[in-house]
């Protein structure tokens, strides 16, 4: 089995400083990190191939130095990694990233069939959580977003089993491979490679594919060419209502969600009670 | 199998990255291991370069090397609560074509000097700490081991650069473990302000930059001195005091930090400043008298991890990159002439420390640090006597200047008596010798 991980290098936002003057991020010495959440994703593609067998492949698009991240990638025990770079990359935005990772992962699908692609849940400097779904809705291929936990691969039958959070629970999917996942956050610890596995990051070959290498044709589908977001202004926003509060269901009577319920919108608000009793002497 | 290497160094600071330089370029398969993320993630310095000792390594490295302001002015204040006294030297020979001495930020100087290690051809492997010496069956260091699975590692030659706390050696029994009356525990805060601002307030421009030495009350009678260096758009602040006396006064570094950031005479100086970094470090500053044993059978120390620093002339990171280069150097020269790794072998590398600046300002300043922890006057009663001459001799109120001078010297006899003041004196001139 071929898995892919798609990892992207992020500055570290901990570490970003704001121009006590001028207002603006100050990039200049800000140290970079695989984005966060792109670790569960590497991690749980470890996992799997652990588990059924098979290599992981990490693939970034990114300048040069991204090589970092990805050397990084291959002392946590990943078997290949693919940079992408190329000035005409420049400026991406979701569309034109998911252009580029989808074309090369096509590439990569031509060497090496390719059975699962893993993806964050969305990085801490974009944060659009765009690029997985851009990709697989270029591949064609079936979309598993905010996955917590892969159940069982069945790479004979070509299918797999997954747990994703949805809405007041956990879903479990199970769909054809190839797939695409997005992996939520929190959901696994990530190994420490062996002395071995360190050793192989930093004499293995980084493979580094420009926009030729990688098998695009069209390259206006690139970089800021391929990019119609316009980011019009940037802005502090307005801190959002409160946060809504939760209830929990599990092993609770309806009787006693009801209770619950009942008894925090009567918190939450002083005036119902008054309001309430109003009605009644109305009626 | 485990690998195998010619050398390992340990530690990838100032010391660790000029011994894998010095090695690598002369094609010795050599590796480091550090244990930070990268090289420079964990290492704190205030801090200034003295440029000779790079230029030893890397002639061209003004060209590349990340470089904060060179340093055209020293002031050495001291201070009581209200007050400093001190000297300041300027001058326009210190903007040279080629500058003596550099503030900079050591997280990205170290990562630089790091990638040029690389780029001479070591192995460099991060975020692996080595745990202990490895020896074979005649006692003789022959590899390390790692904090991973199979972290055996071998090599003919283990070169320690693991800084302050040296505990690789300790672990290994190669030497004893740290005492709290040799080193001294800092804390440091980048203050960061506009370039404009910084050149203003220091009255410099462009590159040029001050480096503020502050002794006095500020430490609270412990044995310590504080610091203010100027970067390209913020201020390095530290406080650095011997543990012993810390311990002993139950007093925390940060306090100290506070009360010096609110003096009168650097309060200014920081207005308005964005504090981003809060970090402490320990620094040896045992001199001379703690030195270990500097090498044995397969293995050599250098910087900080052997004791090597001059705490009067706060000059560390120059010794670290001096000894590591040495130590680098003597063992091409067994290499080249055949000669096996072994402790009678090594002792080459001490007789080249011995021979060089580091092991002898260590020995000329050998008295201070025990005079200084055992005559606190120095940092507590001095400054108050001091700044009080000054104001009494500058205050313009009617009083004749006779009378002021007695007023002095009653002063100064009465707070330390005249053989209190003429044995301080004479302490004194003993430790500079
Ligand atoms: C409003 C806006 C303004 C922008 N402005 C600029 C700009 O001024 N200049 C500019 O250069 N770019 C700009 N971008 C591009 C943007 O910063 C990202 O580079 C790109 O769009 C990826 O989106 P994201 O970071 O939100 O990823 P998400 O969609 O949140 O990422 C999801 C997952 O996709 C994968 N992934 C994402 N990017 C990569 C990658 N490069 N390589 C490998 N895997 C990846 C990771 O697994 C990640 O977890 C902008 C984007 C937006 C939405
Ligand atoms: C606040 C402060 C201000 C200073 N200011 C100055 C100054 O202005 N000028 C000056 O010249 N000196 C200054 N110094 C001293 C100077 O920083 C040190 O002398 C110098 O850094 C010593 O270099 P080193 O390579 O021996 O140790 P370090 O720079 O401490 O490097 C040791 C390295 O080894 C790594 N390591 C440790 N243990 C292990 C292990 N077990 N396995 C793997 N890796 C390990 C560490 O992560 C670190 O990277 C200052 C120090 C401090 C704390």
């Amino acid at each position: 089995m071929h898995i892919v991980v798609c990892i992207k290098q992020v500055p570290d936002s901990a570490q970003i400083r704001v121009h006590p003057v001028t207002n603006t991020i100050m990039r200049q010495g800000v140290p970079t990190i695989i984005n966060p959440y792109d670790l569960f994703a590497l991690e749980e593609a470890l996992r799997v191939r652990d588990r059924f067998g098979g290599k992981v492949t990490v693939l970034t698009m990114g300048p040069p130095m991204a090589e970092d991240s990805l050397r990084k990638a291959l002392g946590y025990g990943v078997d290949a990694a693919v940079l992408l770079t190329d000035r005409a990359f420049a400026g991406s935005d979701t569309l034109a990233t998911s252009f580029a990772l989808a074309t090369a992962i096509e590439k990569l699908h031509q060497e090496d069939p390719v059975h699962i692609v893993f993806t964050g849940k969305q990085t801490i400097d974009g944060d659009t959580a765009q690029v997985g779904p851009g990709i697989a809705q270029r591949l064609k291929l079936q979309q598993l977003t905010y996955v917590s936990a892969i159940r069982d691969v069945d790479s004979a039958g070509k299918s797999i089993t997954v747990e994703r959070r949805a809405e007041g629970g956990t879903q479990v999917l199970k769909t054809t491979l190839p797939c695409l996942i997005t992996m939520l956050e929190g959901t696994n610890t990530l190994r420490r490679g062996s002395m071995d596995d360190v050793f192989r990051a930093v004499r293995s070959e980084v493979r580094t594919w420009s926009a030729r290498d990688a098998g695009v044709e069209d390259i206006t589908k690139c970089g800021l060419r391929g990019s119609p977001t316009v980011v019009k202004k940037v802005f502090a926003p307005q801190p959002r209502m409160e946060k809504a509060q939760q209830i929990d269901a599990l092993g609770k009577s309806p009787a006693e969600i009801a209770d619950e319920t009942i008894n925090m919108l009567f918190t939450a608000s002083n005036q119902l009670g008054d309001d309430i009793l109003k009605l009644t002497e109305a009626i | 199998m485990a690998e195998k290497f010619d050398v390992i160094v340990v530690g990838a600071g100032m010391a660790g990255n000029a011994a894998a330089y010095t090695l690598a370029k002369a094609g010795v398969n050599v590796l480091q291991i550090e244990r930070g993320e990268y090289a420079g993630s964990k290492n704190v310095q205030g801090g200034i370069l003295y440029a000779q000792a790079v230029e030893a390594l890397i002639p061209e490295f003004r060209e590349s090397a990340p470089l904060e302001r060179h340093i055209i002015e020293q002031r050495i204040w001291v201070l009581n609560d209200k007050s400093y006294i001190g000297t300041h030297f300027r001058s326009d020979n210190f903007n040279e074509e080629r500058p003596n001495r550099y503030t900079l930020v050591r997280a990205q100087f170290d990562k630089w000097l790091n990638g040029e290690v690389k780029k001479a051809g070591a192995t460099v492997i991060t975020e692996t700490t080595v745990l202990e010496l490895l020896k074979d069956e005649t006692g003789k260091v022959n590899g390390v081991r790692c904090d991973r699975e199979n972290g055996e590692v071998r090599a003919d030659c283990v070169i320690l650069c693991d800084g302050v706390n040296a505990l690789v050696g300790s672990r290994s029994g190669v030497r004893k473990e740290i005492n709290s009356k040799e080193v001294a525990l800092a804390v440091k805060e980048m203050h960061f302000l506009p370039r404009d601002v910084i050149n203003e307030r220091f009255n410099i421009q462009e590159s040029e930059g001050v480096v503020i030495e502050i002794l006095g009350t500020v430490t609270e009678g412990m044995l310590g001195t504080g610091f203010i260096y100027t970067n390209g758009e913020s201020l390095s602040v530290g406080i650095g005091v011997i543990v012993s006396d810390l311990m002993k006064n139950r007093i925390n570094p940060s306090t100290l930090l506070e009360k010096m950031k609110s003096h009168p005479s650097v309060a200014p100086l920081l207005k308005g400043s964005e504090v981003k970094e809060y970090s402490a470090h320990l620094l040896p500053e045992g001199g001379y008298d703690s030195v270990p044993e500097l090498s044995g059978n397969g293995w050599m120390v250098c910087g900080d991890s052997a004791h090597l620093l001059n705490a009067i002339h706060r000059e560390g990171s120059n010794m670290a990159l001096t000894s590591g280069r040495l130590a680098a150097e003597t063992y091409l020269e067994l290499r080249d002439k055949g000669q096996p790794i072994n402790a009678e072998n090594l002792k080459k590398y001490n007789q080249k420390l011995e021979n060089s600046f580091v092991l002898k300002d260590l020995k000329k300043y050998r008295r201070m640090p025990h005079i200084m922890l055992e005559n606190k006057q120095f940092v507590t009663m001095y400054p108050d006597l001091l700044a009080g001459a000054a104001e009494t001799l500058l205050r313009v109120d009617g009083v004749d200047k006779k009378t002021k001078e007695k007023k002095i010297t009653k002063d100064f006899r009465s707070a330390r008596g005249i053989f209190g003041l003429v044995g301080d004196a004479f302490k004194l001139v003993r430790a500079w010798r």
